[in-house]
């Protein structure tokens, strides 16, 4: 009884720990597309807030001065993003793959010129890790304090109602007076720089650096959280939750000894591993409950139209 | 003129990649004039290099193909990564299942296949089970789109990571040879191999892999033409792309197009596999490809969605992947992610400039 409650646990809290980054993007993703931009560069945005997090941790010994530049960081990352499908009316998918490729890119050849390790950052000693609080990251309270802060914001303030409008029917929002392409840069630099807080948390939270494409698809999970949650703050929580649990319960029974199908073979974690995604288009496909996107999502607004 | 004006927005971008990274390469301290002489000319100088350069691009053709034929009905295949996964694994199952393959476990020699068939039998049938496989995973997206309406990119995403999962848990558990520490089937059999150039041209090099796939996906470039361009379906899969309603007035049903073009792209990403499988690894190998599905987004965006340019857009990319490496080895402080960041920088500069060039 005692190992089934100690199992639990530690479950619990590993599923939390895992869930955190995914939390910050997803929130992230969600003033993005709400605004009506489809924001497929989670992954790019939270590799640049993890490297950055990572490199200033390191260089200046202080984790509180490596996060918030890592939150400036995603900013203007994905300002550039922003720039190149709100100015330039970029396809979104294109442009946000090819800021997802970017960051694969950068970070490494950085990080190779600047400590001479193939991709990766030195080790940051334990004592400038972000610190606990009751065995929970400073990082994970933060990100379960933005989900009602979000909610709040997107659906009881005058910011969230134009930010909505904006996803929803940007030319009426024009004709009210809303300023429709300065509300989705808005949208798209505040969801770099909540990714952007998921990466840092990775790099100097859950691990002490920054190596190679470390988000390792969790920006497209938090998106698919996104969508399984239908946009909303409270529900991004518990699909987040979800989702980190899958994996928290994958990695337990990755070679455990106990972890057997009643044939003696061990229990493939693969397939725990594809829960989130096959979800995702079960979802998708309308089986549970029509999932609606906001209704200008993905379509560039220019006034001559 | 029109060629002109094709290739002057794709050929901005290239440069203005160049640029970018060559203001990079400064910041990092190194030259970036040596750096891309390391990237480029190592493709040019030799023989070796020219075929190397083409065995690069050879995986890079079919994916750039695949992304290219989705576009031009309107979609975007994010998934051609994991189309050529589950048709590499289908290729080497085949191979192993009907090539007489013989593993020894232990001192006991096992029977892994069901058959021993001949070359002239078995190597259609490993090409056949890649293209299936392949077009059966862009297959799901299409009519996922088609019927629900659901977003090829979302679910092309997410196939991606299901097709890793399930060909990594296949391989692990039923086709790994026990005790190998790779993540790897064993061989297929012999007689499922398919030659390699220097084989029959004496001056391709004997240590380049470039085998026949390379021209299996010359022809397919020059069939992609031929059917988007000279035939009745390439019509009405570019009518829909270019205005789905208007196709639909015209009596053209996108949602059967839909379909038709992400599972044929499914199975240009497919023939990953050939080349791969049956001319290289000889086995399926998990982590055999070097993001060559992503990187057909590239190929596509640079070549304009034209086999032609798809064509010189792979040779291109290529010939970076393959100069990336002598940046890596002779340079001090560049790694070859620079060659990721240029095909960042020109998806990123394509996709911005396509307002003013349509």
């Amino acid at each position: 009884m005692e190992d089934i409650l100690l199992a639990s646990t530690i479950l619990i809290f590993s599923a939390i720990r895992l869930a955190t980054p995914m939390i910050f993007a997803a929130l992230g993703g969600m003033f993005s597309e709400r605004s009506g931009v489809i924001n497929i560069a989670l992954e790019g945005l939270m590799l640049g807030g993890a490297f950055t997090a990572a490199v200033v941790t390191y260089e200046l010994s202080n984790p509180y001065v490596g996060f918030l530049t890592a939150l400036i960081a995603g900013g203007v990352l994905a300002a550039l993003f922003a720039v190149s499908v709100i100015k330039f009316e970029a396809d979104q998918v294109v442009a946000g793959f090819g800021i997802n490729i970017l960051m694969l890119g950068v970070p490494a050849l950085l990080s190779g010129a600047i400590y001479d390790a193939a991709g990766s950052t030195e080790q940051i000693a334990k004592e400038y890790l972000l610190p606990e609080f009751f065995r929970l990251n400073v990082a994970s309270i933060l990100a379960f304090l933005l989900v009602p802060l979000a909610w709040y914001v997107l659906f009881k303030t005058p910011f969230g109602l134009r930010l909505r409008a904006v996803g929803e029917n940007p030319e009426a929002a024009d004709a009210a007076g809303v300023k429709v392409l300065r509300m989705r840069y808005v949208g798209v630099i505040l969801s770099g720089v909540l990714a952007a807080a998921g990466g840092a948390y990775m790099a100097i939270g859950q691990s002490s650096f920054f190596t190679k494409g470390m988000s390792a698809g969790k920006g497209f999970i938090a998106l698919a959280a996104l969508i399984l949650a239908k946009w909303r703050p409270f529900h991004v929580l518990v699909a987040c939750l979800f989702f980190g649990f899958t994996e928290a319960l994958a990695i337990q029974l990755q070679g455990a000894p106990w972890a057997k199908l009643p044939s003696g073979e061990p229990i493939p974690v693969q397939f725990i591993e594809i829960i989130p995604y096959v979800l995702t288009i079960i979802v998708l496909a309308g089986f549970i409950g029509l999932s609606r996107a906001p209704k200008a999502l993905g379509i560039p607004y220019s006034k001559e139209k | 003129m029109k060629i002109v004006r094709e290739a002057l927005y794709p050929l901005i971008a290239v440069a203005a990649a160049f640029v970018i990274g060559g203001i990079i390469i400064l910041l990092i301290g190194e030259n970036p004039f040596v750096a891309f002489r390391l990237l480029v000319e190592n493709s040019f100088i030799s023989a070796k290099g020219i075929f190397e350069t083409l065995h690069y691009a050879t995986p890079l053709i079919f994916t750039g193909l695949a992304v290219a034929i989705a576009f031009r009905c309107g979609l975007l295949n994010i998934g051609a990564e994991g189309q050529l996964y589950v048709a590499a694994f289908a290729c080497a199952w085949v191979g192993i299942k009907f090539g007489g393959t013989i593993v020894t476990v232990g001192d006991v020699q096992q029977d892994w296949s069901w058959a021993s068939l001949p070359a002239f039998i078995l190597v259609p049938m490993c090409i056949a089970a890649a293209v299936i496989a392949g077009s059966f995973w862009g297959f799901i997206p299409g009519y996922l789109k088609a019927k629900f309406g659901s977003h090829e990119v979302i679910n092309t995403i997410m196939l991606n990571f299901i097709a890793i999962a399930l060909v990594s848990y296949f391989t692990q558990y039923y086709f790994k040879e026990p005790g190998d520490p790779i993540l790897q089937t064993v061989p297929i059999g012999d007689s499922a191999w398919i030659p390699q150039l220097h084989t029959f041209l004496p001056f391709v090099p004997e240590d380049v892999p470039l085998n026949v796939a390379f021209i299996l996906a010359l022809v397919m470039c020059a069939a992609m033409y031929v059917f988007l361009w000279k035939t009745k379906w390439g019509y009405e899969l570019r009518a829909v792309g270019e205005n789905p309603s208007a196709a639909e007035y015209g009596g053209i049903s996108p949602k059967k197009q839909i379909i038709i073009a992400m599972t044929i792209s499914g199975s240009l990403a497919g023939m990953v596999a050939i080349g791969e499988v049956l001319g290289f690894r000889h086995n399926y190998y998990h982590g055999f490809s070097a993001e060559w599905g992503f990187w057909g987004i590239a190929v596509a965006l640079l070549g304009r969605n034209h086999p032609v340019g798809v064509l010189l857009a792979a040779i291109f990319f290529g010939m970076l992947l393959r100069g990336g490496i002598f940046v890596d080895a002779f340079t001090e402080y560049i790694s070859k992610d620079l060659v990721e960041v240029l095909q960042a920088i020109i998806i990123l500069f394509v996709a911005s400039m396509q307002k003013f060039s349509k």
